[in-house]
Parts: structure tokens; C-alpha cells; sequence
């Protein structure tokens, strides 16, 4: 780089603006693929934004922590965005009011599924205990995760990290999983894949239907308060 | 937009301090959308701008986990020693909550027709 160059670069990489904007642009080149792929699970639009900001900042060799102070105005909106779930929710309530009792049942049984599942599977194969503990909150959204994560005695950034994932599973695969058991109500398959991929696989389900949406929001939110209510109590019999 | 943005906020912001009053687990977001969804049920429905803030925000919902995926970088280490057992581990419980969740809700719903509906 030229001296001038150089000096723009140490000036931009240090200012908040650089991180926003990467990642705002990065997000629309994977969505704008996504798009391309007919929607596709597998053109996941977060898979590939992530993938491509992690290569950014390993080839200029820029810190996380660098990337998320200017990241983190686009975090922060988690939690409005969390809050405005209410809004879908209320458009679907006369079809939720009549499945009460699946959807409780649904809850309730995907809920410890995710987390017991994930422990023991990762035990089985030798994880340290700290892995499994991050791995326990996998299915809830990323900021409650990070909190129970942090009560339970697990890394809450590691958390985060398996929540990103799980949920690029989850909305990657949900479609092939649900057409192989020949489950075709939107409702379900909107509630299954909120409960098991959390605001990914709800993003996902909007993308789908209305209804799909609906449901997944509702799942989500409920299996967030129902796994940060249960799981510090289930962990502490052992 | 701006009213709309504020009531969001105000919804978290009630979400986030009535639990730590009262002590509970309950995490912030989570209770605000709740009491969202109560008062969006004492008023008879959203209005006008907060229906569309709110389809906006959605939209591009997945938009604002790229920041906390990208926290992968730091983990790298843990994750290359520990990859087999976080692979299998989250593909093979994200699979069986998907599964179990969907089946146990059809089968809760056999038999049971919602009035006006299909079954």
C-alpha cells in the first residue's frame, strides 16, 4: 500500500463505520445469492455472509473485537426485532388458540430434546464439559442463549456461536426432513423449526408462509423462556 | 417509524427491568414481546406503522445474526479440537428436535379437527 493508503486504512479500521458497513454489505451479496438460488435452504443467506466476513477479516488481519464495535448497532437490533414477533403472532392467534394443547406438548418435548440430546451426543464423543454446557442452549436465540449459557457454566461467546449454527442447520435442512416424514401442516413445520433453529429457522419460515413465520416466532419465544426457566434446574439433579 | 421504533424499545426496556425487580430468570426480549402481545390484545390489533416497522425489522431478521456468527473466528481453536463431537452433536439433536417436536404435535392433533378447518 501506498503511505496514503495506509494511512486510510489506519484511520477506517479503527472508526465503528467499517465493521457496519462490511457487514451490511456482505449480508446483501448473500441475500442477493440466496435470491439467485431460488431461495434455497442451502444458499443460507447468514452462511454466507459470515463465511465471507470471516475471510475479510483474516485477510487483513483485523480482531473480532475491532469488527464488532462497529458490528454491534446491527447486534443490538436482536432484541426490538425480538419484541416486534408479538406483532406476527397476534395476526396468527385465532389458529394458535385452537392448537394449544400440540403446541404445548410440541414445546415441552423439543425443548428438552435440544438440550438433553446435545449433551449427551457431545459427551458420548468426548467434548470437555464446558463444550457440552455451550452446547445445552443451542436451540434458543442468540441472547437468552448467551445468558443461560453463562448460568449453566458454559462460554457464552462459544454459545452464540453454536446458536448461529444450529440455527443455519435448522433452516437448511427442515424442508428435507419434514417432506421425508411427509409432515406437511404449515403450522407445525413453522413451530418444529422454531423450537429446534430458534430466529434463523424463523426467518427461514417467513420466507416460506405467513403461517409458517407465525408459528416459528411463537415457538421461539416460548422455548427461550421455557429453556431458561428449565435448564439450570434439570442440569443441577445431575 | 420513529413511534413505532420507540414502542419496541420501551416494550424491551419493560421486558428487561420487570425480571431483575422481581428476581426472575426470564430473559428480557422474550417478556417484552409478551407484554407486546398483551397490549396488542387489549387494543385490538397493531396499528398502521408498527404493522410495518415490524414486517421491516423481519424481513431481514437473519441480517442480524451475520455479527454474532461471525464470533466463530475466536473460537476457531476449540472448534478444530473439538469438531467431531460439536458436528455430530448439533446435526444429530437439531434433527431429532425438529422431528420429535413435529410428531409430537400431530399426534396431539389426530383426532382433534379445529372448527372450520381442514383436517
Amino acid at each position: 500500500m501506498t503511505p496514503q493508503l495506509n494511512e486510510i486504512w489506519v484511520y477506517l479500521s479503527a472508526s465503528p463505520l467499517l465493521g457496519l458497513t462490511v457487514t451490511l454489505l456482505a449480508y446483501q451479496a448473500a441475500f442477493w445469492l440466496y435470491r439467485r438460488s431460488g431461495m434455497n435452504p442451502l444458499a443460507n443467506p447468514v452462511l454466507i455472509a459470515v463465511t465471507i466476513l470471516v475471510l475479510l477479516l483474516t485477510l487483513t488481519a483485523t480482531s473480532y473485537e475491532t469488527y464488532f464495535a462497529g458490528a454491534q448497532f446491527v447486534h443490538f437490533l436482536l432484541g426490538p426485532a425480538t419484541v416486534a414477533l408479538a406483532i406476527p403472532l397476534y395476526m396468527q392467534f385465532r389458529r394458535v388458540r385452537t392448537m394449544l394443547v400440540p403446541v404445548l406438548a410440541g414445546l415441552v418435548a423439543g425443548s428438552l430434546t435440544a438440550a438433553l440430546s446435545a449433551i449427551a451426543i457431545a459427551r458420548l464423543f468426548g467434548a470437555s464439559l464446558p463444550t457440552q454446557l455451550s452446547l445445552a442452549p443451542k436451540s434458543v436465540t442468540t441472547p437468552i442463549a448467551m445468558g443461560i449459557a453463562e448460568r449453566i457454566g458454559g462460554i457464552p461467546s462459544l454459545t452464540a456461536v453454536l446458536v448461529i449454527v444450529t440455527g443455519i442447520l435448522g433452516a437448511v435442512g427442515a424442508r428435507y426432513i419434514f417432506d421425508a416424514i411427509k409432515l406437511r401442516d404449515p403450522a407445525i413445520r413453522g413451530f418444529a423449526i422454531g423450537v429446534a433453529a430458534h430466529g434463523i429457522g424463523t426467518a427461514r419460515a417467513f420466507q416460506v408462509s405467513e403461517q409458517a413465520g407465525a408459528f416459528a416466532a411463537l415457538a421461539m419465544g416460548l422455548n427461550g423462556a421455557l429453556t431458561a426457566l428449565l435448564l439450570p434446574l434439570v442440569l443441577n439433579w445431575r | 417509524m420513529l413511534a413505532s421504533l420507540t414502542t419496541l424499545l420501551v416494550f424491551q426496556l419493560a421486558g428487561e427491568v420487570v425480571p431483575r425487580g422481581l428476581g426472575l430468570p426470564v430473559p428480557g426480549p422474550v417478556l417484552g414481546m409478551l407484554f407486546l402481545f398483551v397490549a396488542l390484545v387489549l387494543r385490538g390489533g397493531p396499528g398502521h406503522e408498527l404493522k410495518t416497522t415490524s414486517q421491516n425489522l423481519l424481513q431481514h431478521l437473519s441480517l442480524l445474526f451475520v455479527p454474532a456468527g461471525t464470533g466463530i473466528m475466536i473460537h476457531l481453536h476449540r472448534v478444530a479440537d473439538e469438531w467431531l463431537p460439536l458436528l455430530l452433536s448439533l446435526l444429530i439433536s437439531t434433527a431429532a428436535t425438529l422431528v420429535v417436536t413435529a410428531l409430537v404435535m400431530k399426534l396431539c392433533m389426530r383426532g382433534q379437527t379445529a372448527p372450520g378447518e381442514a383436517p
